[in-house]
């Protein structure tokens, strides 16, 4: 299969006063298409930073990240922002939804920084909230929705450009257990019709929903296990 | 990401927040609004005045005699001899002799007339009419008859309804013969033109104590010898008192061209403070916009997250300023203009300046873009991590 992301030997350190933080030190993955990985470590282990640079957010001080084939550790600002828009979906732990927007506005949002049609990305925004589920809502604006709508909505928007990694922080971290594991069915779900899914947690029976188990502490990957059939 | 679209979530951005985007527009509505309505009162005041003086006719020039030492002044009798010899290029003059007096009829009395001591070509040159009895005549000059033609607002505030002709009143205690009543001009509006008496020149001179005659206005037959004419007073006046500085000779195209550099320098000050205003109004949307870009990071940072490059960010807050700025613009404009028909109405005719409209307005627009520039760059340089841990 082929490897969607490569990272060799990557390294970002933050400057906290006087300490210098070693947040990822030395980090070697490879996910290929159609995985669903989770990333686990406590907090402070390195991998929100790790998520930041999967999702082209930021950049590593070192090291090389192939994304989708194209050498992202290279680009400046201004492409990242092409990169996220094109090969990431994002979802948050706090939904990060527009307020002011109903779920089928939020759902199109990425589209229109993609600069398809207004036909065009309605259409794509209407499936994207079918595939969730969430069609019959889409009129509604965040504050009608309940948590878990709400984050069925993120992840619509996620799946909407239809990009290559779809990215989730502690999705599941603002939903009670049961909203949080129709979440999880869903990202299954989502997985089963061949997405690449990369979920970033603190928790480690979510990260054994996944298929692949990668344990991080103190910016190294301590352990890379496939958990589940 | 296309105009449309940014303009679309702009203008969203402003109506869902109706309130304080009205506060942000204020300082530019007001900007806006009080350089209509100030170059609409300079407008229709330039226009009023123009029509006023375009209502005397191009072929009118007006003598204002201002020297004092010489042993030589021209009275009736002599600018008379001297516009006779000239019947073909001057067909009237005018002497005019003005003051302010105080009218008795009886126990009537009325203040601050207006009393102008003249010839009878002044009703020719000022277009008068007598609607009941008669005007001055050649005669009454010659005679220096204290007689006088009155207008309808005398006629209104002394006698009460009665004939007035053939009556005497007091002009500051001196008895005159009315003769005539004038048609009336401007609805016999009390200090209009109408509440005023016209007496022979002669007699002016007598009553005012005044010796010399400090204004004449002629008449020139044709509009294209006007020059000529001007020329022609100009030499005798000369010969009379060798001095070119004693008197000046006005026509109207001279008066139009002073009032126009008089409108030209109201434009230019007029323009100075619309431009502070407009300044001042740019720094107020300046301060909402940072304001508005804190409270938004979160906003901006799932936007960048998403796939929003830093020029869509960008142009996203500065189309929201030029937004805020046209339609405050507009607004003023528009409370410009409403002004300018019901308050600036009583007292100019209302005009409406179009270019200070169009003026006013794209300076807004740049007011919008110049001050809306800083607030964006700094949404647009926002850190995409630390916006979204932004509470």
């Amino acid at each position: 299969m082929k490897s969607l992301v490569e990272i060799t030997n990557m390294i970002k350190t933050y400057v906290m006063g006087s300490n210098v933080v070693r947040a990822l030190d030395g980090i070697d993955i490879s996910i290929n298409s159609g995985e669903f990985v989770s990333i686990v470590g406590p907090s402070g282990s390195g991998k929100s930073t790790l998520m930041n640079m999967i999702g082209c957010l930021d950049v590593p001080d070192s090291g090389l990240y192939m994304l989708d084939g194209v050498d992202v550790s290279a680009l400046k600002d201004k492409n990242l922002a092409g990169i996220r828009s094109e090969k990431i979906g994002f979802v948050f732990q706090g939904f990060n939804l527009l307020q002011k927007f109903t779920a089928l506005e939020n759902v199109e949002l990425p589209l229109i920084y993609r600069g398809f049609t207004h036909r065009k990305r309605k259409q794509m925004a209407i499936e994207a909230l079918d595939r969730v589920g969430l069609a019959d809502r889409m009129h509604h604006k965040p504050t009608e929705l309940s948590g878990g709508q709400q984050q069925r909505v993120a992840v619509a928007r996620a799946l909407a450009g239809d990009p290559p990694v779809l990215l989730a922080d502690e999705p599941t971290g603002n939903l009670d257990t049961h909203t949080g594991a129709e979440i999880l069915d869903m990202l299954d779900t989502i997985h089963s019709q061949g997405n690449t899914i990369i979920l970033i947690t603190h928790d480690n029976m979510l990260a054994h929903q996944a298929k692949r188990k990668i344990e991080i502490r103190d910016g190294i990957i301590t352990n890379d296990e496939e958990v589940r059939k | 990401m296309n105009f449309l679209q940014s303009l679309k979530m702009a203008l969203s951005s402003i109506f869902s927040n109706k309130g304080r985007s009205f506060l942000t527009m204020l300082g530019v509505i007001i900007g806006v609004a009080a350089v209509i309505a100030a170059t609409g009162f300079a407008e229709g005041s330039t226009a009023s005045i123009t029509e006023s003086i375009e209502a005397l006719g191009s072929n009118q020039l007006t003598v204002s005699i201002t020297g004092r030492n010489s042993n030589r002044d021209v009275d009736y009798e002599d600018f008379r001899e001297f516009t006779d010899e000239y019947p073909d290029l001057i067909s009237k003059m005018a002497p005019t002799v003005s003051g302010s007096s105080t009218i008795k009829y009886g126990t009537n009395s009325s203040d601050s007339v207006s009393v102008v001591g003249t010839s009878p070509d002044y009703a020719d040159i000022q277009d008068m009419h007598v609607q009941n009895g008669r005007y001055i005549l050649e005669l009454d000059m010659e005679y220096r008859q204290k007689i006088a033609v009155i207008g309808t607002a005398v006629v209104g505030e002394l006698f009460d309804g009665a004939d007035p002709v053939g009556e005497t009143i007091k002009i500051d205690g001196t008895p005159f013969i009315v003769v005539g009543v004038l048609e009336e001009k401007d609805g016999g509006q009390d200090g209009g033109e109408d509440d005023t008496i016209i007496i022979p020149v002669t007699t002016a001179q007598r009553v005012y104590k005044s010796s010399t005659i400090r204004t004449f206005t002629v008449l020139v037959n044709d509009s294209e010898r006007v020059d000529e004419a001007q020329e022609t007073i100009e030499a005798f006046l000369t010969d009379v008192y060798q001095s070119e500085d004693a008197f000046r000779v006005f026509n109207s195209a001279m008066i139009l061209d002073t009032l126009s550099d008089v409108t030209q320098t109201l434009a230019i000050i007029l323009g100075g403070i619309a431009i502070i205003s407009l300044v001042v109004g740019g720094i107020g949307i300046m301060n909402i916009m940072l304001v508005s870009v804190t409270e938004r990071t979160r906003e901006i940072g799932i936007r960048k997250a998403i796939g929003a490059r830093k020029s869509s960010i960008m142009i996203q807050f500065i189309i929201e300023a030029l937004v805020l700025t046209g339609l405050g613009g507009i607004l003023g404009i528009l409370i410009g203009i409403g002004a300018i028909y019901t308050i600036i109405s009583n007292f100019v005719p209302p005009v409406v300046a179009p270019t200070w409209a169009l003026m006013s307005f794209l300076f807004s627009l740049f007011i919008g873009l110049v001050f809306g520039i800083f607030p964006a760059y700094k949404a647009a340089n926002l850190n995409p991590i630390e916006a979204l841990r932004y509470e």
